[in-house]
């Protein structure tokens, strides 16, 4: 935190298209330590895509992205930030705890050890399990545990709680107030409302940008 | 983790895969085998015309296998959000894709230098060409994965990309073929095959430098 | 970006934009095809009827007319396809893309003619329409590589994507084709050397090398409107939903 810059997420003037469909135009933001943002619209409005676009998967037409007041390919940005898809990025074919070792390998090591992780994710015990006989929730959480053992400030999660029952739900929100808690950041888009403390809680509508 | 250790925990984790899949991954294997085996049944038997035939056929055969097993590369990791982890990986891009293309080298290439010598003995290959094949076959099969690498990483956004694969690399294949089965066809006369192996080897250096950069450009655009 | 003149950066941001580029294109078009013209009429003239009929191959030598210009162009082309490559990559300059984009059918067509016209060439000469000859083993080995890009852009259906795969592929490709050359030559070392290449000592007939360098330079304008062509149909396609395709698309109307 000793940086000249303050820790942000900028976003200036973003805009972006798909088959030749404005998505958004003009979207601005800033996103400090301590801050979700919850990004709404409806299906096919960009939610998925903005994210894709702040994970640098694909390019803005026009904008600027910046992190910690540097372009984000000339900053921290990628040691800094974890992404959470609609693919788990885990393989069935390895055991929780393979999974989670080669997270941790690709990765600098975060807060929480392996076992603290899969505690606070309520899949203790399930290390030798091989991922494919984990039921969707529970893989769900082990993708999210992932965001526990690595070093990140910046979380983005697209539908994190696609098949996750009440308490999962509750469980992920959890996780994020702590993280926001410790200084982290979170953007997240969901069709299911938050139940956090709302004074560090921004939102965009994505449908309204559109013009 | 330092990118050693990331390196190392990809040829690791890729390792660990094929062992878990080996049934799919012995696919190429038996592919070559039975490639092999139809050339006997279509140009008919003669020991001589197999014998003459033998270089050509194994590095055709071994070119097809590499062909179909490098769709088993970034595959899987495209489909499980995997590759976009490596993306968002602080480490160079580059270096975790050249472990990716040495796992599947061990895994794919390192049968065929088992397998192809017994075949070249079937097909009569005289036994002093046996260590030249041997040789080629180190220094060619990388090259097989290393330039496919770039092939599959053009076309694994494809749903069907397998045909425009086939096109992209095949082409790209033709000095390994022609490099690898002139210096066998030399070694069986007897003739010395330095400057094939010469050739070869600096191509595999040149590869292993060059293929990652685009592989890793190509994988970008492809997650896009 | 220092580098570059201010009035040659202020160029290229102009011609980067699409309006612009093909407005540029619509008054060049014109000119181009009056040289083109000139060009190809002079070259045919000088090689079908001035140049001297050749002592061992009689008339069927004239065919060189067409087919080394095209196997000039078939590699010229994938040159310049690889050098826009490295630009669309570099500086997403779109042009680039929309150029390379619009030169691989040109290119492959160029492969084609140097192939079908070399094959003609060797009838009379080799007695067979094929022989596996290390220059035209070369240039079907092109064949295919051209065959790729094009492919390649066809199959991906995100044009932005699709231009940058493609830039990729020809960058990878322009590495291989020396490699895939010199392989080919090496393979087949009964092949007859280049024959007009040899500076200083041509070993060919002045009367004959004036009208084959003509059509060179003929077939480079041509491609170039061919590819200024297909470049606009690209960007319009592209841009189909664009403001300035609707008010050119009125305009015309």
């Amino acid at each position: 935190m000793e940086n000249s810059q303050q820790t942000a997420l900028v976003v200036k003037e973003l805009s972006c298209s798909r088959d030749e469909r404005l998505l958004f135009s003009g979207l601005n933001f800033t996103l400090m330590p301590g801050q979700v943002l919850l990004l709404e619209g409806s299906n096919g409005s960009g939610k998925t895509t903005l994210l894709r676009v702040l994970c640098g998967f694909r390019d803005a037409d026009a904008g600027d992205i910046s992190w910690c007041g540097d372009q984000i390919d000339e900053s921290s940005y990628y040691a800094d930030m974890a992404y959470v898809g609609h693919a788990d990025g885990t393989k069935k074919e390895l055991t929780v705890l393979e999974n989670l070792r080669f997270a941790l390998a690709l990765n600098m090591p975060g807060h929480y050890s392996i076992q603290q992780a899969l505690e606070k994710v309520q899949l203790a015990g399930y290390d030798d399990n091989s991922v494919q006989t984990l039921s969707a929730g529970q893989k769900r959480r082990l993708s999210l545990a992932r965001l526990l053992i690595t070093h990140n400030i910046l979380w983005i999660l697209d539908e994190p709680f696609t098949s996750l029952d009440r308490q999962g739900i509750e469980l992920i929100e959890t996780l994020m107030v702590a993280h926001v808690e410790q200084g982290g950041m979170v953007i997240l888009t969901s069709h299911h409302d938050l139940t956090i403390p709302h004074m560090s809680l921004q939102r965009i509508h994505l449908d309204s940008l559109d013009s | 983790m330092t990118l050693t250790a990331a390196f190392f925990a990809i040829i690791r984790r890729d390792l660990l895969l094929a062992f878990r899949r080996r049934a799919e991954m012995a696919n190429p294997l038996f592919f070559f085998v039975l490639i092999v085996t139809l050339f006997p049944l279509a140009v008919g038997a003669q020991p001589q015309l197999l014998q003459t035939m033998a270089p050509g056929v194994i590095w055709v055969s071994a070119l097809l296998a590499a062909l179909l097993s490098l769709d088993s590369l970034f595959r899987s990791d495209f489909e499980d959000g995997s590759l976009e982890q490596m993306l968002l990986s602080p480490h160079s891009l580059s270096v975790l894709v050249l472990g990716k293309i040495i796992a599947h080298w061990l895994v794919t290439g390192l049968p065929l230098l088992l397998v192809a010598p017994l075949l070249a003995l079937f097909l009569g290959l005289p036994e002093q060409a046996m260590g030249t094949l041997w040789l080629t076959l180190i220094l060619a099969t990388p090259l097989l994965s290393l330039i496919g690498a770039i092939g599959v990483a053009l076309t694994v956004g494809l749903r069907r990309g397998g045909m425009i694969l086939s096109l992209l690399v095949l082409p790209l294949y033709v000095p390994v073929l022609i490099f690898a089965s002139n210096a066998v066809d030399r070694a069986a006369s007897g003739l010395p095959v330095g400057a094939q192996l010469n050739i070869l080897l600096a191509m595999l250096l040149a590869a292993l430098v060059l293929v990652p950069l685009p592989t890793s450009a190509a994988l970008k655009m492809s997650v896009n | 970006m220092s580098v570059i003149p201010a009035a040659v950066s202020r160029f290229f941001h102009r011609t980067a934009s699409s309006p612009h580029f093909y407005a540029l294109a619509d008054r060049f078009i014109p000119w181009l095809t009056a040289i083109f013209i000139l060009l190809l009429a002079a070259g045919l003239y000088g090689g079908l009827y001035l140049a001297p009929t050749d002592y061992q191959q009689g008339d069927s030598y004239r065919i060189i007319y067409i087919h080394v210009p095209a196997a000039w162009m078939s590699l010229f082309i994938y040159v310049l396809m690889a050098i826009m490559g490295a630009i669309a990559l570099v500086w997403h300059m779109k042009m680039a893309e929309v150029m390379l984009v619009a030169s691989a059918p040109i290119g492959a067509g160029f492969t084609f003619i140097a192939l079908v016209t070399g094959s003609l060439w060797g009838k009379p000469m080799w007695g067979t329409w094929w022989v596996w000859d290390a220059r035209l083993t070369s240039e079907l080995i092109l064949l295919f590589l051209y065959l790729g890009v094009i492919s390649l852009y066809g199959a991906i259906e995100d044009k932005r994507a699709a231009a940058r795969a493609v830039s990729i592929l020809a960058l990878v490709g322009v590495v291989n084709i020396p490699i895939i050359h010199y392989s080919v030559q090496w393979w087949n070392t009964l092949h007859q050397g280049p024959t007009v290449s040899k500076m200083g000592k041509p070993s060919i007939h002045v009367e004959m090398l004036v009208p084959l360098l003509l059509m060179a330079v003929a077939f480079k304008f041509y491609y170039l409107i061919a590819a200024l062509q297909a470049a606009k149909l690209e960007l319009l396609k592209r841009e189909a939903s664009s403001q300035w395709v609707k008010t050119l698309l009125e305009k015309q109307a």
